[in-house]
């Protein structure tokens, strides 16, 4: 009974619900170091749908990586395998 | 004798055969070779889709050559490309030490499909 109780308990104001999510550079919890400019789908996630590179605030990734990302995005869009403007790529 | 690792990608203009285009690839394999590189390793992609037009051709050849090489050698190279009008577009970077070790595990993973095929 007591528990039936504990289940219906509602809340006059909502409880927050962004607990917020601690970001992380994924390169370094999955161990990459090398970050190939001729797989332009995984280069693709650190782009928005204009094709510029995606700011470190938002990715989360380590400033040494991001610099690998730039370097591969700058070398992927050389050779034709990323587009340097575009719209509406995702 | 200083030798560093390269590794170089290509973009043959797409109005060339098949026959023209291994010729291109085997032109510039040559050149290397007499300068004293050592191939490592080398790609054919083929025909494939650029993301914008390179000298109003939507299509091209990639090549790609990993070699071990003196400097001097890449200047020889890139003259060489910039002199032949069947290559629209090249890149030719020094492979840092993850760059390499990356490489060699790409290599191996293509040579054991290799073997199952």
């Amino acid at each position: 009974m007591a528990q039936q109780n504990q289940s219906e308990i509602r809340y006059l104001t909502p409880p927050s619900v962004d607990v917020k999510k601690k970001k992380y550079c994924r390169f370094k919890k999955s161990g990459i170091r090398y970050i190939d400019y001729k797989d332009p789908e995984f280069l693709k996630k650190f782009l928005n749908e204009q094709g510029k590179i995606l700011p470190r605030r938002i990715t989360g990734t380590s400033l040494k990586f991001q610099r690998r990302i730039a370097q591969a995005v700058k070398r992927a869009r050389h050779l034709a395998l990323l587009p340097y403007v575009t719209d509406m790529m995702k | 004798m200083s030798m560093n690792q390269y590794e170089t990608v290509f973009i043959l203009t797409p109005v060339l055969s098949d026959v023209q285009m291994k010729e291109a690839v085997e032109k510039f394999k040559a050149l290397l070779v007499e300068e004293g590189a050592e191939i490592i390793n080398e790609e054919n992609w083929g025909l494939k889709k650029l993301a914008y037009p390179i000298q109003k051709k939507s299509t091209g050849f990639y090549q790609l050559i990993e070699f071990n090489a003196e400097p001097s050698v890449i200047e020889k190279l890139e003259i060489n490309f910039r002199r032949d009008e069947r290559i629209i577009r090249f890149l030719t970077f020094r492979m840092d030490k993850y760059a390499a070790e990356y490489a060699a595990k790409r290599r191996s993973v293509k040579s054991t499909k290799k073997e199952e095929n």
